[in-house]
């Protein structure tokens, strides 16, 4: 039987540069997952997009053919003339973006953008593409089809608007989905939610699909060939099962080793030492009002932070993990005195062991300025954190020039220091920070945080907007820094595979809640709450053999009101947290 | 590529695992914002022509005077709205270099117009660099040298002259002089109201913020040339030349900060955002500073954009208002004022020539225009 999609030496250039994709091979058998793998600039989406020829205009598709096969004989769609192919689009292959919400248009109802679908490749009537629309909306796990159809995009959850997306691409019963990194802006729970569903959806169909992903975790849970790309260029192909379990490639053997992941056999672990702690949150809750929607009605009000009680002793690193909207970066921001918690709540700082507690919100200036050179960010999005105009030695001397440390030869040295501790040639101290790449940048905001010495980094999300291998050498690079500086880490992350391996003590946050707090092994071991079940089953993991449970995510991610009872939250009462063993606390009633 | 026994292709290349970390990923980009922006406005050729073009024009203006056969309010009274003359180079068939066919006029009695003609039979050649009537280069150096002038007993009328006799291609680069600063000054005005109230409204945000904002609404909602009418109506009417000139841009430039001053508050509030700001503030550093490091170099090259693009509005402003009679006034020589004469419809329609300031008011909005959206299109070159 002939593949249903067949991509031979396929290379795709950009104006008159050299090709990004080159001599790109595969085929997708019908009913099959093809993964593309690869890191940033692998070429993995140009090469999908090149199949359904949706490139940029100074694209060019330089050498290759793709052969779509379908019931009616094979069709060439390199060489297909325009209007033929966009009778393809959306009706034999359609495609699934990254963005649900910059995939919808906002000003229509999802019910109308899905059934433009059928009347196009259709001609259905409207009545027709309504009534399909609606299966397919209850297909997709819509609860209320009806009202689904009704709703404009922001109406609708990250979550659910990609399950719209879904039903979009799938109204057609195309014969081939291509998926572009479709879980990736979604929390965890909700990716696996929805790669479960792509997954029944497929079964079902008997659909082939293309997915696109960074992540190696989606792959050994979704894929039955593999394709790794690496700068444009195939690394290793073939079957799932072979590949991942034993790469071939050294590239393919680097990337399992840098993905994160949590232990398959963890062991329970001792209490963290409580007697010297530098950065203690004291029921700190943080309410914000927002404006309500007609003057008549009274404002609402938003609790980021609900009471929370962290300590940080020092030289350790406290994690604190949560998906979206769990106020984790909110406390974080109250921890450096960024924001002000609402009354009640305070944050007490102690920057030398025995030294003078200070509370963080009730500092002098003098007081401020000296707290600020001793607790420093690391932040989310290294093209951002350094400003375009100024030279990496500016950067990274600017809080000595803030703070008046030092000559101007002493500030340089002490940069030139810094710079190699964090791995980088003292030659890059007169580059502009846009030579960089992702990793080199998040390497040179780390060094500008550290030159003011100071005892508590807040890394917020460091590594999120990383790819893997990358994330894995910033890790070991924050792990030795902690260890040779001395430093105590207040780790922000929705990640938590990675939390596993840099954390001594874990936070779970849900809607401004700590829900579950332990050491990260103890979590792994024994973990107790059914959201903290849920974040650690989601985690997809690079092990064929340990798919996600789509159960366990499904209890916990749902409705609190639906927790087993001991852990059951409502909106008027709630569990306190309670010391289950030594070092583990979760929010139950006993 | 090679085939594994179980169906796997591994490719064959060598492969370094740790090339990467100090090496350059984009050493294209390794270059100062405003290298960057240069490069990628050189590939806008409408743009660039344009500068080039306002280039030329601004460095010009000093030697207006040289370049004019006349100067502004010199005055031929045999030549009263004589029609432009051309520049011949043969004369029945021979080459002699630039000449023009002497003129003369008569009175027509029965229509009393002007009636030209033209001696086709006495070539006479164009002087150069010749000595005429005196002017000063730049406002300081008296001289009386010019690029070229008529040859004795004849007239050079490029673009024809006007009621009172004067040649209008002097006047228009004279008139150059005034119309082209006044959109500099006025955009020095208003680049300091607009940066100082729009950076204060996005910095500090709140109450300030809300007060700025409503006064910016106000004065937007003011009908615009009333207010300048008025205004201009309020400057005494013997003040000189000068005096009214720096007035009319400063008031041009006081309308116009509202426009400027949303741009810097909008930018300001998107900069703000940019982890870097938050970074320095985390680090201490103190609001003036914020702004000076981090916020104004980062949209400078955004604010040339938005000045280059209200340029034109201010050199309309000052050509409006001049040609109501309500901006600058003779003896002043500026395009809106050379247009005033050209305010009736009969002068238009029997002395079209007179309506020839037009063109390079039309030439110099589009250059500005043209310019401001190269520079707006190069203006982010991190973006690929």
């Amino acid at each position: 039987m002939p593949p249903l999609l067949s991509v031979t030496d396929l290379s795709v250039g950009f104006g008159n540069g050299e090709s990004v994709v080159r001599n790109v091979s595969f085929d997708v058998q019908p009913g099959e997952t093809l993964a593309l793998v690869g890191e940033s600039g692998s070429g993995k989406t140009v090469t999908c997009r090149a199949v359904l020829r949706i490139l940029p205009k100074i694209a060019q598709i330089r050498t290759g053919k793709v052969v779509l096969n379908t019931g009616d004989g094979p069709v060439e769609l390199s060489s297909l003339g325009e209007r033929p192919l966009r009778k393809t689009r959306g009706n034999l292959v359609s495609m699934i973006f990254q963005e649900p919400m910059r995939s919808l248009s906002p000003l229509h109802r999802i019910g109308n953008q899905v059934a433009e679908v059928l009347s196009l490749h259709r001609g259905a009537s409207e009545k027709e593409a309504k009534r399909e629309v609606l299966t397919t909306f209850e297909h997709v796990g819509f609860p209320d089809p009806e009202r689904a159809y009704r709703s404009y995009p922001f109406e609708l959850s990250g979550g659910m608007q990609q399950r719209a997306m879904i039903a979009m691409a799938m109204v057609a019963k195309p014969d081939l989905l291509i998926a572009d990194e479709p879980t990736t802006a979604l929390d965890v729970t909700t990716q696996a939610q929805v790669l479960g569903l792509i997954k029944d959806l497929q079964r079902e169909t008997g659909m082939a699909m293309i997915l696109v992903t960074h992540d190696l975790g989606v792959v050994a849970n979704m894929a039955e060939q593999v394709v790794v790309m690496h700068k444009g260029r195939v690394m290793e192909s073939g079957p799932a099962a072979p590949l991942l379990r034993s790469p071939a490639h050294p590239y393919t053997q680097q990337l399992f080793d840098a993905a994160p992941a949590i232990p398959a056999q963890p062991q329970m672990a001792p209490e963290l030492p409580q007697d010297d702690l530098i950065l203690q949150l004291k029921s700190v809750a943080k309410t914000y009002t927002l404006r309500a929607s007609s003057m008549w009605k009274p404002d609402v009000l938003i609790h980021a932070c609900r009471g929370i009680d962290l300590n940080l002793p020092r030289g350790k690193t406290l994690a604190v993990v949560g998906e979206s909207g769990s106020g984790k970066t909110t406390a974080a921001r109250v921890a450096l005195g960024a924001e002000l918690p609402d009354p009640g709540g305070e944050v007490l700082f102690r920057s030398q062991k025995g030294g003078e507690q200070i509370t963080v919100h009730q500092m002098t200036r003098t007081a401020r300025f000296a707290f600020q050179k001793k607790a420093q960010m690391v932040f989310q999005d290294p093209y951002s954190s350094l400003s375009p105009r100024m030279r990496i030695q500016e950067a990274l001397t600017e809080p000595l020039e803030i703070h008046n440390i030092g000559s101007r030869a002493e500030k340089r040295d002490m940069a030139e220091v810094m710079l190699r501790k964090v791995g980088l040639n003292t030659d890059m101290m007169q580059r502009f920070p846009h030579a960089f790449s992702g990793g080199q940048r998040q390497r040179l905001s780390i060094a500008r945080a550290l030159m003011l010495e100071p005892t508590l980094l807040v890394c917020d999300e460091p590594t999120s907007a990383l790819d893997v291998s990358v994330q894995e050498q910033i890790l070991t690079l924050l792990e030795d820094i902690r260890d040779t500086m001395n430093l105590s880490y207040l780790f922000i992350s929705h990640d938590l595979a990675v939390v596993a391996r840099i954390a001594d003590e874990v936070a779970v946050m849900r809607q401004g809640l700590v829900v579950e707090q332990a050491p990260p092994d103890t979590l792994f071991y024994n973990p107790k709450h059914p959201y903290t079940k849920a974040l650690i089953a989601a985690q997809p993991t690079p092990d064929i053999d340990r798919p996600i449970d789509l159960n366990l995510v499904a209890q916990g991610a749902g409705d609190p009101e639906t927790w087993p009872e001991a852990y059951r939250m409502t909106d008027s009462e709630m569990p306190s947290l309670t010391q289950l063993e030594p070092g583990h606390k979760v929010r139950c009633y006993v | 590529m090679t085939q594994l026994p179980d169906g796997r292709f591994v490719d064959d290349e060598p492969y370094d695992p740790d090339a990467s970390l100090q090496t350059l990923e984009r050493s294209d980009m390794d270059a100062p914002n405003m290298v960057l922006v240069w490069r990628k406005f050189k590939q806008h050729r409408l743009g660039l022509f344009s500068g080039i073009a306002l280039l030329i024009a601004y460095l010009m203006i000093p030697f207006a005077g040289f370049i004019a056969p006349y100067t502004a309010n010199e005055r031929q009274p045999d030549y009263l709205f004589s029609p432009p003359q051309s520049v011949e180079w043969t004369h029945e068939g021979e080459f002699i270099g630039p000449f023009v066919y002497p003129i003369t006029s008569e009175a027509d009695l029965e229509t009393f117009q002007w009636k030209f003609t033209a001696d086709e039979t006495r070539p006479m050649k164009l002087k150069f660099f010749c000595e005429a009537s005196s002017y000063k280069v730049a406002g300081l150096f008296k001289t009386n040298k010019h690029l070229f002038c008529a040859p004795e007993g004849a007239t050079v009328f490029l673009w024809g002259s006007d009621r009172l006799g004067r040649d209008v291609f002097s006047r228009v680069s004279y008139g150059a002089q005034l119309s082209l600063t006044v959109g500099l000054i006025g955009i020095t005005v208003s680049f300091i109201l607009g940066i100082g109230f729009g950076s204060i409204a996005g910095y500090f945000g709140g109450k300030i913020d809300w007060v700025i904002n409503r006064v910016i609404e106000i004065l937007r909602s003011l009908p615009e040339l009333p207010l300048w009418m008025a205004l201009s109506a309020a400057v005494p009417s013997n003040w000189g030349p000068v005096a009214v000139f720096f007035i009319i841009s400063i008031i041009l430039g006081i309308l116009d900060w509202p426009g400027l001053a949303r741009a810097v508050r909008a930018k300001f509030l998107s900069l703000r955002e940019e982890e870097y700001v938050k970074a320095a503030e985390m680090m201490g550093a103190n609001s003036s500073r914020v702004i000076r490091k981090h916020l104004l170099p980062n949209f400078m090259s955004h604010l040339i954009a938005s000045a280059s693009l209200s340029i034109p509005a201010m050199i309309l402003g000052e050509t409006a208002l001049s040609f109501l009679g309500l901006g600058l006034r003779a003896p002043a020589v500026s395009w809106g004022v050379m247009l005033n004469d050209a305010q009736n419809l009969a002068s238009i329609e029997i002395y079209p020539w007179t309506a020839i300031p037009m063109l390079p008011i039309i030439f110099i909005v589009l250059a500005f225009n043209f310019l401001g959206d190269g520079l707006r299109d190069s203006l982010d070159p991190y973006s690929s």
